[in-house]
């Protein structure tokens, strides 16, 4: 199967890769997917006291697919408010890396990473988690 | 060098040139139809086919009379499978296999159990080789055929041929084997093995594709298989159709290329296979699957634990390599034979298959090593799992979201 160019590019030069202290109180983690399924992602944010996310970092166990799916997603989330993050849909990630419809899982998994590492932030900052209407299981 | 360095032989073998020279007059100057009785064009052509039949038996230690031209190893598979079992209703409905068998054969299998066959799947030991005993206490007085492929695809193993075919006929049952990987790149002898029907096929031993050959015994028992394909009744009756006479010469003339020069051949790339696992196996976390001892020389089939076949293939892109998982099939399950083994559904996901072949050479061999440290190290480098395991976090006390 082809790659589109964008896919190649993530891939090749990843951006935002690396690690931010979980321990901290303004640091959001999500870990979604299992090894058994090929894919894991572990998608983590930085926020300011004006819920503006300063910083993103990931790490994804995948295909090229999933790898730059996360990738772009940290690139969209720096200097998002967390509530416009949480607006994020997977199709928009689809859309950007031309994925092909046996690789939409991918972005769908980027999707969850995403609220997941918010909704992290939020519970630890005593704010409720936002469950999602929209099921992709 | 050229790039990218072909690594995937078990898929298919680019053809011998000297296999190609043999074919050339065959599409336009002797382009005769072999059944063609009347004339000289028909002549060249049957006598072409008889050459090449001769080549192919001499291989295998068959008599010519004992090979039947197919179009390749999809279709002996199933002439053989649903040929035993339409020939042999009468003495019983109940066939042998296993779980690491190639699809054509899996899947003619679970075709004729809808039309009544039953069907054993034996598991396979975690080095891929069979238990004999298992095999033994699952012979009935209804079994017709046991099926079980020489040397695995997918791992290279290469099962207890010998001890299997006596199993089977200490019990009255036919042996048949999907012989593909293994003819061509080892030894293989009818008599010797009691093979009773073997598949094989031209494009997987330097050959060209769409050519393949069904051997059928004809003493001690004599075997015969009902027709799959009816028509002008070639091939003893066992498969109409007009004879492939270029690619058939082109079989006989990749099988006398074989014979001649595969213990050389075997013998080369046994070292180069061991160079290329020794030299991968020095990264962390690698595992080589399958047995080590009972295998074919070419095939190296090896787990990088923590990163992802497909993103790592992707990585290795001046390689033509195969994995194991199976990101890019709608299914994402990662590969039934890894599994069979009891691989771990994360390690299934994170073996590559090396197929060297006749045109590999060993500063090929070299830059596969250096592809693929590489990219293993970069992905790792990206892998949430890899930075766990280095933490010393126990990835199975994580509860995963199962998606």
């Amino acid at each position: 199967m082809a790659y589109s160019d964008k896919v190649i590019d993530h891939y090749t030069h990843p951006r935002n890769v690396g690690t931010l202290d979980k321990s901290k109180n303004n640091v959001g983690t999500g870990l979604v997917g299992a090894p058994e399924c090929g894919d894991v992602m572990r998608l983590q944010i930085e926020v300011d006291e004006n819920n503006v996310i300063t910083d993103a970092k990931f790490k994804t166990f995948g295909c090229g697919s999933a790898i730059a799916s996360s990738s772009l997603a940290t690139e969209w989330l720096k200097g998002k408010n967390i509530d416009d993050a949480m607006t994020i849909d997977n199709m928009d990630i689809v859309e950007e890396l031309a994925l092909p419809p046996v690789k939409i899982h991918c972005s769908v998994l980027a999707e969850d990473a995403i609220k997941a590492a918010i909704n992290d932030y939020r519970v630890k900052n005593g704010l409720e988690a936002i469950v999602s209407e929209k099921t992709h299981h | 060098m050229d790039i990218p360095v072909y690594l995937d032989n078990n898929a298919t073998t680019p053809m011998d040139p000297r296999v190609l020279d043999a074919m050339i007059p065959y599409f336009t100057q002797k382009f005769g139809n072999a059944a063609s009785r009347n004339h000289a064009f028909g002549w060249v052509a049957e006598e072409a086919i008889d050459y090449a039949r001769e080549a192919v038996a001499k291989l295998i230690g068959a008599n010519e009379k004992e090979i039947i031209f197919t179009s390749g190893a999809t279709e002996s598979d199933n002439l053989a499978i649903k040929g035993v079992f339409e020939m042999y209703k009468d003495k019983g409905n109940h066939i042998i296999t296993c779980i690491t068998e190639h699809k054509a054969v899996l899947d003619t299998c679970k075709h004729l159990e809808k039309l009544g066959a039953e069907v054993t799947y034996l598991p396979v030991n975690s080095d891929g080789l069979i238990d004999l005993d298992l095999l033994e206490q699952s012979m009935t007085e209804r079994t017709i055929l046991v099926s079980i492929m020489y040397g695995n695809n997918e791992i290279g193993i290469i099962q207890p041929i010998k001890q299997i075919s006596d199993i089977a006929h200490k019990h009255g049952a036919l042996f048949f084997t999907d012989g593909v990987q293994a003819v061509g790149k080892i030894p293989v002898d009818v008599i010797a093995d009691g093979i009773d029907i073997m598949a094989f096929t031209a494009h997987k031993m330097y050959g060209p594709k769409g050519v393949g050959a069904l051997y059928v015994r004809r003493k001690n028992p004599r075997v015969k298989v009902t027709a799959q394909m009816d028509g002008g009744g070639h091939e003893r009756g066992m498969r109409s159709g007009t004879m492939n006479v270029p690619g058939i010469v082109g079989f006989g003339k990749a099988c006398e290329l074989s014979r001649l020069e595969m213990a050389d051949d075997a013998k080369r790339l046994s070292v180069l296979r061991d160079k290329l696992e020794s030299g991968l196996t020095v990264l962390e976390e690698s595992y080589v699957n399958g047995n080590r001892e009972h295998r074919l020389p070419h095939v190296a089939n090896i787990s990088f634990k923590y990163v992802e076949g497909e993103g790592l293939m992707m990585a290795m892109k001046d390689l033509a390599v195969s994995s194991g998982s199976a990101c890019t099939s709608a299914s994402l399950e990662p590969s039934y034979v890894l599994k069979g083994l009891g691989l771990s559904d994360d390690l299934a996901h994170s073996s590559i298959r090396f197929g060297l072949g006749r045109f590999t050479t060993e500063e090929e061999v070299d830059f596969a090593i250096q592809q693929t440290k590489t990219a293993v190290n970069h992905l790792r480098d990206l892998s949430p799992l890899w930075e766990m395991f280095k933490e010393g976090i126990d990835l199975d006390s994580i509860e995963w979201a199962e998606h």
